[in-house]
């Protein structure tokens, strides 16, 4: 601590070598900002964040200038706002006005921006780059007309989910944002993980909307659509519906969803319960071949991807286990029509998840039957706050209401998966059961919950030790692999997700997050487990009556040939 | 080499007073002073090149295997005399060197039909070089006589256009070396710091920070690796005096690279070029190669302790490059874009480590300001500002090519004593500075001693030191939308003022140099809001732009429109160009007494401005024509013309 700084005729503190934007946050100064983000390194591109320093020619940005000494700031004199200002116009001269029918109309940053900074009129005339939308991905879709260019995107891909499939190429007014060789996205090392479509500031990147389709097949006669949501989405909708943020809305969506005309509304969560039961089984089989690597979780799809593509060697160190959500989708296809009465109906089996990746994988080949998606439509939080907002229901005036049969679980280890480090504490508690034949106490495993991309602990279950992991962020994944395959590091299971803290932080998640929505929300999935009845997945009745009824045991026939599923090296440009 | 080697390092290493007659005589030898055949040669740098001086070399080659003479055939730089290629010259035993200019193969035979034969033709004659021990040609002129040569004063470009680039010979021979040779025996690192931060020298590529703080910011910053690196990417257009010393005397910038490693305690050197640059790249990896052989690069060079390897790197030709955080940002393997200051790469360069990048002509000035000492280049230029400067001058002039002159001599002595001025019949109108983001300097700041602070005091910067020269043909607003279409083109991209920046302002000066479809309506109203925006839109791109680039890019704009704000005026009230280059706002005519009535302009006219009955003359209406100039080039009668 110790320089001083006057700011607007104001004095404050900084400390030496910080930014002169993180100095003004602390202490309660805005100045707009595009390309900086927080966790990735300054860029200085969007010139936003100019400030007047005294003795500086020029203004400076103060997302990347350090602080060396004592200076005198202007944060809003009428220089730096007219710089400002003319730049957002200069933005807009080369942006599309069809704020209207943009998805993200409301939540688009250059759009507040040009709000706040009072832009009333096209100033500045001039021709638009003509730019073609690349709709080749069933996840994300990107439309570089409406690209900023504030290489938000580029830094995410790059810096924190270590795939770099986005960067910038070209000069001048052809400057874009590209894929390697410029090959649409589909064809691009993308893992669909999403993290780059939640820090655009505007409408440039937005997932593949499936939304319409669903509308085909509601209501329609000889149809059962049937829905099932990951327990992300239930506790990441609060916010946007004017709940406090972290409130589990599963209830009220439950009866959101009946309302819109679902059929039957299930949550993924017993998928959960299912793959956790199977883990625990492939973990006991794993542990007993001596393997230097730890098995890796393979519920993350974009995780999944990413393996497929850098990391071929390692597959077989993969759970051979679908997803959660494709495990459910499977019973939902081969399990729900011999216990209802409803065979002559066709059932659509739609998803609302957290992940974007979901919708890729929907359409792996693997997860068909006879070349026919076990799943038929994926859609994101944001689609089911879409949805709610065209139900036009009054939540308020809404009972809670349960999930349908036979899929009801009450249990909260399959919630638990919603957080990164959740997976894994759900499954070790079903380890640990099946090594000592006793319940493990969910009180031993809190030290495991601290918020961190990494974690690492070691659980003693009867007279076997296990040593557990969680890590999120491919970065850090890929880090991480690196000080295991060299041997620094020793591990017996490690649980792998995407985005950094997990699911919470989908890439289908409501714009904006940030990390204090963040902590509130893996702080809400744990709540839920505390306050829970149930937290083990081989005590919740409903997969104690699958497997009595349909599947046999974990491990089994039926198991294998529907929850598991095989990995193959994807040959593309890295 | 092996005998040589040791000859010349003994050479290098010594002073005159210490070196035996014979020695001397050797050294003398190796110079080309003494010669036993004569000695032709050909200007073989990329000017020359262009101009033909490969087939001016196989005209010689032939002409001496017909004749069976025998003859020393080599290749030299460039003098200065970019527009006089190619610069033939040509040594007989025991007599001075004789320059000719503009020697294309076909002039080779009657050239050497008449010195063989001890007559010096006067065509294509610029004149002899004295030198000791030669006996000069009668009614020759010499170097002192042509006000080209004795106005300027040669330091950095001495030797040219004269020694072999591609020998180090007669590099050592000419004193070169022996700098680098002293500071490693005795001096230290600080003391070569302090040595260049007394002498006054300052970076060369526009900035003119101060050479020596610069590296003792580097040398003080406490780190394992630390990294020179020399920026070869000359990329403004119109510059082409790096080039000219790369390609002229290779071993004077690895002399300059070597002593500026070693005074900010690198060993590792990297030249980063342009990769168009493929003359200077072959003349510079030969040095390198030299170097090696001979022990002056690699480890314990000469058992002083000191380690230095240099590499060439290749950049990809691109403007931005040029400017150091994006030029470090293109060594590391990424894309060449700028990133902020501070940290500057003086404490955090390429891989994070201190890094000093200095420019060719500065990095070639320091072998002699290490031979001579810092007061006798503190007594060269002007006080604040010592040393020499290397224009580049272009446009339209009588001579164009480089011309090096101290710091403080004014535009006026660069462009009408040295150069010639304008061609004949014409009148200087105003010359624009420093390449595309240079300014422009109307005949009355001409008069102004160029040093980087006079600069800054009138609003213009010195950039790299193009020069383009405009004359009354000249249309200021063409040059400016010339230059804003290449920046445009040239932005990286990151940052939006300099993106959009100059693309809109490149929009704005195409649209007030070009007729409008038609004068109603939204379109004017556009182009006029426009034209408004140019001084603001330069004022933010310069106040918010990441780097350099961007933040001169307005400069020709602002100056200009200072300047020369009535001929912006006249381009956008009147759509007239005074000056009539821009062909698009030009007024086309059918002459009545040449048209036959052919139709074919009606026919081919874009706009159907061309109106008229066949096999009677036709009419072009005004109104509708777009100045395209369709008409002009289909007649076959030259009954189109323009006003």
């Amino acid at each position: 601590m110790g320089i001083k700084l006057e700011v607007n005729g104001r004095s404050i503190e900084a400390v030496k070598g910080e930014t002169i934007l993180s100095a003004l946050n602390r202490n309660g100064m805005q100045v707009p900002t595009i390309c900086s983000m927080k966790g990735l390194s300054p860029s200085g591109a969007c010139r936003m964040c100019v400030v007047e320093v005294e003795g500086r020619e020029n203004l400076v940005p103060s997302c990347s200038f350090p602080i060396e000494g004592p200076m005198n700031i202007k944060t809003h004199s009428p220089r730096v706002l007219r710089a400002r200002k003319t730049n957002v116009e200069l933005l807009l001269s080369n942006h599309p006005d069809d704020c209207l029918y943009c998805e993200r109309n409301g939540s688009c940053e250059l759009q507040s921006l040009a709000e706040d900074l009072n832009i009333r009129e096209r100033r500045i005339p001039g021709k638009r780059s003509p730019h073609k939308i690349d709709k080749s991905s069933p996840a994300i879709i990107r439309d570089p007309s409406k690209c900023i260019l504030c290489g938000r995107c580029v830094r995410v891909c790059e810096e924190i989910m270590h795939t770099s499939t986005l960067d910038f190429a070209y000069r001048g007014k052809e400057l874009r944002i590209s894929t390697t060789l410029g090959k649409p996205l589909n064809f691009s090392n993308c893992t669909s993980c999403g993290q780059c479509l939640i820090s655009c500031p505007t409408g440039a990147l937005i997932e593949h909307v499936e939304f319409p389709e669903l509308e085909t097949h509601i209501h329609a006669p000889g149809k059962l659509v049937v829905v099932q949501y990951s327990p992300a989405v239930a506790i990441s909708v609060a916010e946007s519906l004017g709940y406090k943020p972290g409130t589990d809305l599963s209830g009220l969506i439950n009866a959101v969803l009946r309302r819109y005309g679902f059929d039957l509304v299930f949550e993924t969560s017993f998928g959960a319960d299912l793959m956790i039961m199977e883990q625990a089984k492939i973990y006991l089989e794993r542990s007993k071949d001596g393997n230097d690597f730890p098995l890796m979780t393979s519920s993350c799809p974009a995780w999944v991807h990413y393996v497929e593509q850098y990391y071929s060697d390692l597959m077989p160190m993969l759970s051979p286990l679908k997803s959660p959500q494709q495990i459910a989708g499977a019973l939902i296809r081969e399990y729900l029509p011999s216990v209802g009465k409803f065979e002559d109906k066709e059932i659509i089996s739609v998803l609302i998840s957290s992940c974007i990746a979901a919708k890729t994988e929907a359409r792996r080949v693997e997860m068909s039957r006879g070349g026919i998606p076990v799943i038929d439509l994926v859609l994101t939080t944001r689609e089911l706050l879409r949805m709610i907002k065209l139900s036009g229901l009054d939540l308020e005036q809404l009972e809670p209401e349960l999930p349908d049969a036979p899929f009801y679980s009450q249990g909260s280890a399959g919630k638990l998966t919603g957080v990164a480090g959740g997976e894994i504490e759900a499954t070790v508690r079903t380890i640990f059961n099946q090594h000592t034949g006793e319940e493990m106490s969910p009180s031993k495993l809190h030290r495991f919950r601290i918020h961190k991309p990494f974690r690492e602990m070691t659980v003693k279950a009867g007279k076997t030790e296990i040593r557990i992991g969680t890590v999120s962020g491919l970065s850090n994944a890929a880090a991480l692999i690196e000080e295991i395959r060299s041997g620094k590091r020793k591990m017996d299971f490690l649980e792998v997700m995407a985005c950094p803290d997990g699911c919470i932080n989908g890439g289908g998640q409501a714009i904006p997050v940030n990390e204090k929505i963040l902590r509130i929300r893996s702080k809400a999935v744990y709540d839920l487990d505390n306050g829970s009845k149930l937290h083990t997945a081989h005590n919740n009745q409903v997969v104690q009556d699958i497997y009595r009824d349909f599947l046999g045991e974990p491990g089994g026939t039926l198991s294998q040939e529907l929850l598991y599923t095989t990995y193959s090296k994807r040959d593309v440009l890295l | 080499m092996q005998t040589d080697r040791k000859f010349l390092l003994k050479f290098a290493q010594s002073d005159p007073s210490e070196l035996s007659p014979e020695e001397i005589r050797r050294g003398d030898i190796l110079r080309k002073i003494h010669i036993t055949k004569p000695l032709i040669m050909v200007n073989s740098s990329t000017s020359g090149i262009v101009a033909g001086a490969r087939h001016t070399w196989e005209a010689i080659e032939q002409y001496t295997a017909d004749r069976s003479i025998d003859i020393d055939l080599a290749e030299t730089g460039s003098i200065g005399l970019s527009s006089e290629d190619p610069v033939v010259s040509v040594q007989l035993p025991g007599r001075t060197r004789i320059f000719f200019r503009r020697i294309t193969a076909e002039k080779v035979s009657s050239l050497l039909d008449d010195l063989f034969h001890h007559v010096v033709p006067e065509k294509n004659l610029i004149g002899q070089l004295l030198c000791e021990g030669q006996e000069p040609w009668n009614e020759v002129p010499t170097f002192e006589d042509i006000p080209y040569f004795a106005l300027q004063n040669q330091i950095v470009m001495e030797s040219c256009g004269i020694i072999d680039p591609f020998s180090f010979e007669e590099y050592v021979a000419g004193g070169g070396y022996s700098a680098f040779l002293k500071i490693i025996r005795s001096y230290t690192f600080s003391e070569v710091c302090e040595l260049v931060s007394d002498s006054g020298l300052r970076g060369r590529s526009g900035g003119g920070f101060s050479t020596g703080e610069k590296w003792k910011a580097a040398f003080q910053t406490p780190s394992d690796q630390k990294y020179m690196v020399c920026n070869a990417e000359e990329s403004d257009p119109g510059a082409f005096m790096d080039r000219a010393l790369m390609e002229g005397n290779p071993f004077q910038l690895l002399e300059g690279i070597s002593i500026a490693s070693y005074a900010i305690g690198s060993n590792r050197a990297y030249i980063y070029i342009r990769s168009e640059y493929k003359d200077s790249i072959k003349r510079i990896n030969n040095s390198i190669k030299v170097l090696r052989e001979i022990g002056l690069l690699g480890d314990n060079i000469l058992d002083s302790g000191y380690n230095l390897q240099i590499s060439l790197r290749k950049g990809p030709g691109a403007f931005v490059c040029g400017e150091e955080t994006a030029l470090i940002a293109s060594l590391e393997g990424r894309r060449g874009m700028p990133s902020s200051k501070p940290p500057y790469p003086s404490t955090s360069g390429y891989l994070g480590q201190p890094t000093v990048v200095n420019n060719v002509e500065t990095l070639s000035n320091l072998p002699k300001i290490i031979n001579y000492g810092p007061d006798w280049f503190k007594g060269i230029g002007a006080a604040d500002c010592p040393g020499t400067k290397i224009f580049s001058i272009s446009g339209r002039v009588a001579l164009s090519g480089l011309v090096e002159v101290p710091m403080g001599t004014t535009f006026d002595t660069i462009i009408n004593e040295i150069i010639g001025g304008v061609g004949k019949g014409r009148e200087l109108k105003a010359i624009h500075v420093g390449g595309p983001s240079g300014c422009m300097v109307p005949k009355e700041l001409m008069k102004i001693p160029v040093t980087y602070e006079s600069m800054k005091e009138n609003e213009l910067v010195m950039g790299s030191g193009g020069i383009q020269v405009m004359d009354d043909k000249t249309c200021v607003v063409d040059m400016v939308k010339y230059f804003m279409e290449y920046m445009h083109k040239q932005s990286c991209g990151k940052c939006i003022p300099c993106r959009e920046g100059t693309r809109r302002m490149a929009e704005i000066l195409g649209s007030i140099t070009r007729k409008p479809a038609d004068e109603e309506g939204h379109t004017t109203l556009e182009r006029f809001k426009g034209v408004m925006q140019l001084e603001s839109l330069a004022e933010v791109m310069k106040d918010t732009s990441l780097c350099g680039l961007g933040q001169n890019a307005p400069n020709p704009v602002r100056s200009s429109l200072k300047y020369f704000r009535h001929e912006y005026e006249e381009h956008i009230f009147d759509r007239r160009c005074p000056s009539n280059s821009c062909t698009e706002l030009r007024s086309w005519f059918i002459d009545v007494d040449l048209c036959t009535g052919c139709s074919i302009c009606a026919k081919r006219c874009p706009s159907e401005a061309i109106i008229g009955t066949a096999r009677h003359p036709y009419f072009i209406v005004q109104e509708k024509c777009i100045g395209c100039g369709i008409c002009y080039d289909v007649c076959k009668f030259t009954a189109v013309y323009y006003k």
